[in-house]
């Protein structure tokens, strides 16, 4: 992913401000903080209801309705895998499994240290395509086993 | 003069390695010192021959593909630049039967042009509605649209000119215009292609909104899962401010609009329209309740024209050729185009824009090819997540709105996913739930716990509990999330899941698998 600056207040004071009086600016203020920072750090929370005068409630809402917006800091790249129907018909479970079972990756696992994240989407508008995959952003399409083996090795040297 | 060499930049179209193919090429006629222009294109939706590269020759623009970045060589070595043959030569793109069989009104320039050249746009015929509209006047333009029978190709399908009409006749000082451009459906690609490819036009039919109606601002809200349809639209924006096509004088008419292009952020309900104007006003994407509608008070508390993608995109061609010339196209009640997207296990997966009227059958078989695996078609999935299931036996349903709704299930966004003879049609039922609980914004009781209570009462009938009592509880559940949900989302998952129990009852009475199969 981009980004990956330590967290840092008076950055996130910045990058606020800039987009404060945009009208509705608290998406477009979580995307520059999730940009900046690959994730929503709790100190940014108060940071902005300030800046847009509503609650920290209001602005919790917020950030933990949206599945986009993490809460924790992640290192490592991020495998938005498809498993949607149109996905589903051409094989993603196959896929799911084989991420667990040949590489000890669990789709929307917890483990914030591994190189590959692995998360479910639904639906990459590359259904013709099918299975579909966005890796950091790149789409993927007619995924296999054999992508999928040379996706975690991408991953693993990038860290090592 | 340089060989004009197109490669698409669809994000489909890359997700198959176009960059590397376009790379290769240049290379190549570097090597070779020969004087070549490579245009990035939009796809032309033709998607199991991506990457397809075309060249500009004498007899027209050929095609070859799929390209492999290792075949640039060879294609050199063909002298593919005047159209030379090779095993993956295609001939006139044109005259493709997949393509030539089409009725493309909406998508005639996607694949064609270069998406952020505002001259190609225009050589393409290009902004000759908005210039139609603006010699018509507001309130003709809008009655143009409503003449032309044009209904919301989001999904749901009202007449867009009613909801033109209803805006321009609110006195406000400030109206806005907003696209629907969270295109969730599973299946469903017509929108992003268009954005990718040909993004002029929804701009267009935006400005063509907002001068009918009298807004002077616009918004158009793009899933995050679409990142490449964000950036390039983005860009078409610029231009178009920069060329004068929006700003304080649209096309030299004396009259403001702007367009902000904002990005979602993975809620799937946000594609419903009043969630989507929360979401829009920086809150929790949950439905309101209608009415006030969007088009008395939407965003803002303000008169807002909330549209999808296609059916902006529609409005061009209406103000150019006439609601009339519009209306001959279709059936009954549902006229015009619709772009459907034909995807999942088939052969030749990619959209297929007809009128309204042909079978899902001419769809997935005379198109598609059957599946890609070469086993039967078992059940087509038409309409997204909340379209119901189709068994081999219906296929011969016509596509309008009618006919749809008729076999207890709805068009939606045009999305067509077919599934072969290994599919398990109780786990697509579970699946139904299962997403519908994920993605509930949890307003209304039936969607949000009715889809936790029907997950779990599809898992007991796949285990064989009390499988009698627990249909006639599934079939109670889908009645009350039908009749008492606050949108479609909990209103329509009853389609997939009744669908899948009404055609396909044997997948849920199968001899429950082992606990050690789980």
């Amino acid at each position: 992913m981009a980004g990956r600056t330590a967290f840092d207040a008076n950055l996130a004071r910045t990058l606020i401000d800039r987009k404060r009086d945009t009208p509705g600016a608290t998406l477009p203020i979580l995307h520059d903080l999730q940009d900046e920072f690959g994730y929503i750090d709790d100190a940014a929370i108060p940071l902005i209801a300030e800046a847009l005068n509503i609650s920290r409630a209001e602005t919790f809402g917020v950030v933990s309705f949206y599945h986009d917006f993490r809460r924790s800091p992640i290192d490592g790249r991020v495998l938005k895998l498809c498993r949607a129907e149109s996905c589903q018909a051409t094989g993603c479970e196959d896929l799911v499994s084989h991420l667990s079972v040949g590489h000890g990756i669990e789709v929307d696992g917890a483990d914030e240290g591994s190189e590959l994240h692995v998360e479910s989407v639904y639906c990459l508008g590359n259904c013709a395509l099918s299975p579909a995959a966005l890796l950091d952003g790149e789409p993927i399409g007619r995924l296999d086993r054999d992508r999928i083996d040379a996706i975690v090795a991408g991953a693993q040297g990038k860290t090592q | 003069m340089s060989v004009r060499v197109f490669v698409p930049g669809d994000s489909s179209a890359l997700s198959v390695g176009a960059n590397a193919v376009a790379d290769a090429i240049l290379d190549e006629a570097r090597r070779r010192s020969l004087d070549i222009a490579i245009v990035r294109t939009g796809s032309r939706g033709l998607y199991w021959l991506e990457p397809l590269v075309e060249v500009e020759t004498a007899a027209g623009r050929v095609g070859y593909g799929p390209v492999a970045p290792g075949e640039a060589a060879e294609l050199f070595e063909v002298d593919f630049l005047a159209g030379g043959p090779h095993p993956k030569a295609l001939g006139r793109v044109e005259e493709i039967p997949y393509l030539a069989r089409q009725q493309r009104l909406i998508f005639a320039r996607c694949g064609l042009t270069d998406p952020l050249s505002l001259d190609d746009y225009r050589r393409h015929g290009g902004l000759r509605g908005l210039e139609r509209a603006l010699s018509l006047g507001p309130k003709a333009t809008v009655e143009e649209v409503l003449a032309s029978g044009l209904r919301g190709r989001g999904g749901a399908g009202f007449p867009t000119g009613i909801k033109w009409r209803t805006t321009a006749g609110v006195e406000s000082a400030q109206k806005y215009v907003v696209c629907n451009a969270d295109e969730g459906d599973s299946g469903t690609f017509a929108d992003r292609m268009l954005m990718e490819g040909d993004p002029f036009l929804l701009i267009e039919g935006m400005a063509i909104a907002a001068l009918s109606v009298g807004a002077t601002m616009g918004y158009v809200y793009i899933r995050s899962e679409y990142p490449h349809a964000f950036a390039v639209f983005s860009r078409a924006i610029e231009r178009a401010r920069s060329a004068g096509l929006l700003g304080p004088s649209v096309g030299g008419s004396g009259r403001a609009f702007d367009l902000e292009a904002r990005l979602g952020a993975g809620a799937y309900i946000c594609g419903e329209e009043t969630s989507l104007l929360e979401s829009l006003e920086g809150k929790r994407g949950q439905v309101r309740a209608k009415p006030p509608l969007p088009a008395i008070a939407g965003l803002f508390g303000k008169p807002t024209i909330i549209n999808n993608v296609l059916s902006f995109a529609s409005t061009p061609w209406i103000l150019e050729h006439g609601a009339k010339a519009y209306a001959a196209y279709g059936v009954g009640r549902s006229l015009g185009s619709q772009p459907l997207q034909l995807a999942g296990n088939v052969r030749y997966g990619g959209l297929v824009e007809l009128a309204f009227g042909a079978s899902l059958r001419d769809l997935v078989e005379g198109f598609g090819g059957g599946t890609r695996t070469g086993r039967p078609i078992r059940a087509v999935q038409v309409g997204g997540p909340l379209g119901a299931y189709f068994p081999a036996a219906l296929l011969d349903t016509p596509l309008d709105y009618e006919s749809m709704l008729a076999a207890k299930g709805m068009l939606g966004h045009g999305g067509v996913v077919v599934f072969d003879d290994s599919v398990d049609m109780a786990r697509q039922a579970r699946f139904a739930f299962e997403f519908c609980a994920k993605e509930s914004c949890g307003k209304c009781t039936p969607c949000r716990i009715g889809s936790i209570r029907g997950l779990e009462t599809v898992d007991k009938i796949i285990a064989g509990r009390d499988r009698q009592k627990n249909v006639q509880l599934l079939r109670d559940l889908c009645e009350v999330m039908t009749d008492g949900s606050l949108c479609a989302l909990g209103g329509l998952v009853p389609l997939p899941v009744l669908s899948a129990l009404n055609h396909f009852s044997e997948d849920f009475a199968k001899a429950p698998a082992r606990a050690a199969a789980e």
